[in-house]
């Protein structure tokens, strides 16, 4: 019995010791965006008993695995509401394999919404359209999630507001997630243009848009790409920006 | 000599590392290494059938699929070793027999834990040396298929910079020690369930459990230390509380070494939070050795 006592008493003390440096140790984690997956009944609904203790045991980047060439096979077989579920098991077993949020963003927002839209068993054209706009939301919810759960990463970032130019029509907030994507140290090169090059589509924010174009315009002989250029000269003819301030006034016409 | 002098009789280094080295000798004789197969088979089938998932990291899920395989594998090694170490010797009569020669039961128990350690270390140096061939055969693959693409043209050298930097990344070799950390903390465990355990089935079971525990020991602790009612209920919480301080005091916390998820997926991990992973790691050893001796000195053989 003393015994027992005795290494209960070391196992509680170390438990105490401990307990601070891990304490802080979560936090750094944390403030890393580290963080494990959020082990629940919906997830253990979706992927079975074995896969469940699996995931439980520390050992979920290997179920996730599993579940992708599971995906992979969904796919091929265009099985969307399943490949949706799939990758919500995925992306919430390593919810910071970006890889993942990107593949099941793009699967929805992609293709599961081109499929929808060319439904030959759906004969009403509405429908097709509202079945194709509910498959870019589920495709901007993954990213959403992704950059909630990434960051600190650029691609999400850069995804999702390709996801609101292209699918969406939303240039105001692709603009405001192309320049989020900016301000990450991995982002691409072209990423602060894009950001700019929505802000001109967006009404009531010419001025700033113009301002912005501008700015870039100065900014070096490298910028000055052809879509600079044309943004550049509708802005300027849409705000009444006088001749002398134009970008393709010759130097010795400028006040 | 009285059993309590016998059981704090010196240490020599000498019968510690001749009992290290029976250990690696008499597991490695019982055929262990045959899972290596199985491993190969991972990192191979994970190298060349990620080609199949159009678009994805092929490095990404090499490293993903073998680094898991890793930790699964070391994991199951050192648990089955380690808890039927001590049965196998009482069975054979092994254990009379050492513990009848000037060698104490401190010296036994740190032989036979150096010697999983070992065993250990030579497992995952092989399977990282099977892991790092196929990483190289795969790197190789998508270089000559940049040169093909692109030729030496500095598309090409920028194409097959990217490749070696996704390829093989400094902070692989730490992910592997942290790998090695966690079975070893396992190890550590397994044995101290083994000295008061009467079979290495339930000493198996146990291990088993408080490994799983240990992976939502944070959980318990949040919960534990947050303010909050839990789920709102105040009666709920008052019962609850007690138990996850428990369980967050008692239990080792095994998400710590799920750093090496980041690592898979290609996220930089900083050298200190390694540093902190190995420290824990040490000290969990240290503290189940010590238990698993305060039990094993006085057990009745």
């Amino acid at each position: 019995m003393k015994r027992i006592l005795l290494a209960l008493g070391i196992l509680v003390a170390f438990g105490f010791v401990r307990l601070p440096l891990e304490v802080a140790l979560t936090r750094e984690q944390k403030a890393l965006h580290y963080h494990g997956a959020k082990v629940d009944i919906r997830m253990r609904q979706q992927i079975g008993q074995m896969a469940f203790v699996a995931a439980l045991s520390g050992f979920r980047a290997v179920v996730a695995n599993v579940l992708e060439l599971e995906a992979h096979s969904t796919w091929q077989r265009t099985e969307w509401g399943r490949l949706k579920l799939l990758y919500d098991t995925i992306c919430t077993l390593q919810p910071r394999n970006m890889q993942s949020w990107d593949m099941a963003g793009w699967h929805m927002a992609y293709n599961a919404s081109v499929a929808a839209a060319e439904d030959k068993n759906q004969p009403r054209a509405a429908l097709r359209l509202k079945a194709q706009r509910e498959y870019f939301h589920i495709g901007e919810d993954f990213y959403l999630r992704g950059i909630e759960n990434n960051p600190d990463h650029a691609l999400l970032f850069e995804r999702l507001a390709t996801v609101y130019r292209d699918k969406l029509k939303d240039p105001e907030k692709a603009s405001f997630y192309y320049d989020e994507a900016a301000k990450r140290p991995d982002s691409m090169q072209y990423v602060h243009r894009f950001a700019v090059y929505e802000l001109a589509k967006v009404p009531g924010r010419e001025k700033e848009a113009y301002a912005r174009l501008k700015a870039l315009y100065e900014k070096s002989e490298g910028e000055r790409l052809p879509t600079l250029l044309r943004l550049l000269h509708e802005m300027e003819d849409k705000l009444g920006v006088p001749q002398d301030q134009r970008i393709d006034t010759p130097p010795s016409q400028k006040q | 000599m009285s059993n309590v002098a016998a059981a704090f009789r010196p240490s020599s280094l000498g019968r510690i590392n001749a009992l290290a080295g029976n250990t690696l000798l008499e597991l490695i004789r019982q055929k262990v290494f045959y899972f290596m197969l199985l491993f190969v088979i991972v990192a191979i089938a994970a190298a060349f059938g990620a080609s199949i998932l159009p678009f994805a990291d092929v490095f990404q899920v090499l490293k993903d699929a073998s680094l898991g395989a890793m930790s699964i594998f070391s994991w199951l090694l050192v648990t089955l070793a380690t808890a039927m170490i001590l049965p196998k010797d009482i069975e054979d009569r092994t254990l009379y027999t050492i513990l009848a020669k000037p060698v104490s039961r401190l010296e036994y128990l740190i032989g036979k834990l150096i010697g999983i350690f070992m065993l250990l270390l030579v497992a995952l140096l092989l399977m990282s040396v099977f892991f790092v061939i196929a990483l190289y055969a795969r790197e190789q693959i998508a270089i000559a298929n940049a040169l093909k693409e692109y030729g030496t043209s500095a598309d090409g050298v920028a194409a097959i910079a990217d490749i070696k930097k996704a390829a093989f990344q400094w902070n692989l070799g730490p992910a592997i020690l942290v790998i090695f950390t966690r079975s070893a903390v396992c190890a550590s465990l397994t044995l101290m369930i083994s000295c008061f355990s009467t079979s290495w089935i339930f000493t198996v079971m146990v291990s088993v459990v408080v490994f799983i525990i240990g992976h939502i020991q944070p959980v318990a602790r949040d919960a534990w230390l947050s303010q909050s009612e839990l789920g709102g209920n105040a009666a709920v919480a008052a019962f609850m509380r007690p138990f996850f301080a428990i369980v967050s005091i008692i239990f080792p916390d095994f998400q710590i070494y799920n750093i090496v998820d980041e690592i898979a997926v290609g996220n930089v991990v900083p050298m200190w939070m390694f540093g902190q992973a190995f420290a824990f790691g040490g000290g969990y050893v240290l503290v189940y050795a010590l238990i698993a001796y305060l039990f094993f000195a006085f057990r009745e053989l």
